[in-house]
């Protein structure tokens, strides 16, 4: 086990930045996710970590040590492919001892690792088969075991998940979740979909054009988003931003968007105070929006009158795609809510969980 | 005629029409097979027939006069020096495709997978040398073997076919290696393996067929190959193979004809066997399972 650190580093391909001065304090035993859209460098910096890219500037460390200058072989990682990249040729049992044998593992140490992989895998069946005579599925599983058995410090992922199908997918999220619990090895894990790094990490890193967005704890990013790209990128549907004005009034101050105005809740005020009078850009969340009739009380609430443009009914609560004058908000209401398409509604948005943010550098204010 | 007939009517209708439909082709392919083996069936027939009916009539009136005899290939198999000659073609061949193909292999794994300075341009310029003539190549390369003493020698004919193999194998092998998934490279990097390791636990495997069948086309060239032979070699019975052996069984005034076709198929009979050993590792997608799909 070991902690991984990167200290300024850039990777350049020609011209393109690919990761532009990264630093990241990725702590031993816990679950780390990269997460952002593709292109946004996160595959990149897993593949600095394992060696497979050199740094154009800056330090990797793994453990205590710098590594690099250290083979890939030489770092003591795993790592698991989008594709799984299984030898074709070789059995699964060849394909699990190939690292071991390479380095020149005891014949009974090698024959101990793999069965208790793939006991822990559920592939023990498997272990005869070639590749291709394997589903998408037991593949993955393979490829997980190949990194099992090396018994590195840190596992590395990249999208690991992403050629399963979706039912597929949730069960193999939970089974690595579970994998990682049993063996506390450090993991760094890529994904562009931000359902897999909220349910799986520890911590997650988002990033974009190979700049770091935030680092924090699932709840965290999801409550306090450092920017305007984690508001919108965290979350589905995503964060609506409204444009909007800070007015003040007897002590009050309210959130302007011209067809409403909604108070901010007292608490908030200070933080606020030297935005009053200026565009900012009003975040909230499609779940923080609630249909007014199914509200008890609206007391530090804000009602906004609305069209209902599409109403998706997903069961378990209901889509809205609201027009208010110019702005268009998305709402996840309960599912009880009696809005139709083409008709008026009205909202209430739980300015509690309201967010600001500036309009020029989008970073958060509140 | 019954209802649950009729579908089948309606089926049987649509295959006739799919088959009148394909019938251009399927002729167009009888034809073309026709053209190249008639040839060959000419050739066998010579073979099996006497010597006097061979020059005196031809191959397709044997349809009006059967007779056959063995005669030809038991004068050929018993020629001076026919069984010398096939070792001899053995000895020139088998190195002269084992050579190249392991040098080429090297050759291709680097090319597609290491970094090193002028890649792309020393890749670009053994390629370019697919375009030399090989007539062009033969007073230099005689000179330079006669100045090193191997005129004559096995070892100066190898390398000839290598130098000539060279270009053709490295682009084919080095197209194969590219081919496979850098995951699948990267993966073995990080497994442990050094980029020997790689090469001969990964790549060389996982080019079989573009080895097998290259291994074919080299073998055939080399085992057909009179010119080579002749020009780096000289005629001496102990090192000739049995393309030169052959070629002088018909004399000067254009004897031996009868045993000349005899003898074309004696030749064969390996190369054949070799393209029928290797063939199924050609036909056979052997990446089939490295990744998703």
């Amino acid at each position: 086990m070991a902690k991984v650190m990167l200290e300024q580093v850039t990777k350049q391909f020609g011209n393109v930045v690919a990761v532009n001065n990264v630093t990241l304090d990725i702590p031993d035993k816990q679950f780390t996710v990269l997460v952002g859209p593709s292109g946004c460098g996160k595959t990149t910096a897993l593949r600095l970590i394992a060696g497979l890219e050199e740094a154009t500037s800056g330090n990797i460390y793994i453990g205590d040590r710098i590594v690099n200058d250290v083979a890939p072989k030489d770092r003591d990682i795993a790592m698991v492919f989008q594709n799984y990249a299984l030898y074709p040729h070789m059995s699964v049992y060849d394909n699990m001892a190939f690292g071991l044998r390479l380095r020149k593992y005891p014949r009974a140490e090698i024959d101990r690792r793999v069965k208790e992989a793939a006991e822990m895998l559920g592939i023990q069946e498997l272990l005869g088969r070639k590749p291709k005579q394997l589903s998408g599925g037991q593949r993955q599983r393979v490829a997980l075991g190949r990194a099992i058995v090396r018994e590195p410090q840190v596992f590395l992922m990249d999208e690991p998940l992403s050629n399963l199908d979706a039912k597929l997918r949730v069960q193999t999220r939970a089974e690595i979740k579970k994998l990682h619990a049993r063996l506390q090895t450090t993991t760094i894990y890529v994904t562009h979909d931000q359902v897999e790094a909220m349910t799986m990490g520890d911590r997650i890193v988002v990033m974009k054009d190979g700049v770091v967005q935030q680092v924090d704890s699932p709840l965290n990013l999801y409550e306090k988003p450092a920017n305007l790209f984690v508001a919108g990128f965290i979350g589905s549907p995503a964060m609506n931003f409204l444009e909007a004005k800070l007015a003040k009034q007897d002590g009050r101050m309210f959130v302007d968007g011209g067809v409403f105005r909604a108070e901010v809740p007292r608490e908030y005020i200070p933080k606020l105070a030297e935005w009053e009078g200026r565009s900012v850009i009003f975040g909230i969340r499609p779940e923080d929006i609630h249909d007014r009739a199914l509200v008890q009380s609206t007391d530090g609430a804000a009602v906004v009158r609305a069209t209902v443009d599409v109403h998706e009914p997903l069961g378990s609560d209901v889509i809205l795609y609201l027009t208010a004058g110019e702005h268009s908000i998305v709402a996840r209401v309960d599912a009880r809510s009696q809005a139709r398409m083409g008709q008026t509604a009205e909202v209430v948005l739980d300015m509690k969980k309201m967010h600001v943010f500036n309009p020029d550098t989008h970073a958060a204010i509140l | 005629m019954t209802p649950p007939a009729r579908p089948r009517g309606i089926a049987g209708r649509r295959r006739l029409a799919r088959a009148l439909r394909a019938a251009p082709v399927h002729a167009l392919l009888w034809a073309l097979c026709t053209v190249w083996l008639l040839p060959v069936v000419g050739l066998l027939t010579s073979s099996l027939r006497p010597a006097r009916d061979v020059s005196a009539s031809g191959w397709w009136t044997v349809l009006a006069h059967p007779a056959f005899t063995l005669a030809n290939y038991r004068e050929v198999l018993a020629a001076d020096n026919m069984g010398q000659s096939f070792w001899n073609s053995v000895a020139i061949a088998l190195p002269s495709v084992a050579i190249p193909l392991l040098i080429a292999g090297y050759a291709g794994y680097a090319f597609a997978w290491m970094e090193f300075p002028g890649r792309h341009t020393v890749f670009a310029a053994t390629v370019a040398l697919l375009v030399v003539p090989l007539q062009t190549t033969f007073i230099p390369v005689l000179r330079l073997l006669a100045a090193l003493g191997l005129t004559g020698t096995f070892a100066g004919v190898w390398m000839a076919h290598t130098g000539y193999g060279l270009p053709l194998a490295t682009y084919l092998l080095r197209n194969a290696a590219a081919a496979l998934p850098r995951d699948l490279i990267d993966a073995a990097a990080i497994d442990g393996a050094s980029p020997l390791a790689t090469f001969f636990r990964l790549v060389l495997p996982l080019s079989g067929p573009a080895l097998a069948s290259l291994a074919i086309f080299q073998f055939l060239w080399v085992w057909n190959d009179l010119l080579v032979a002749l020009i780096y070699l000289g005629g001496q019975p102990a090192v000739a193979p049995m393309t030169v052996t052959i070629s002088n069984l018909v004399n000067s005034l254009g004897g031996g004809w009868h045993l000349l076709t005899a003898a074309a198929f004696v030749s064969m009979a390996l190369p054949l066997a070799v393209f029928f050993g290797l063939q199924r590792y050609v036909v056979r997608g052997i990446l089939a399972g490295a990744l998703k799909g």
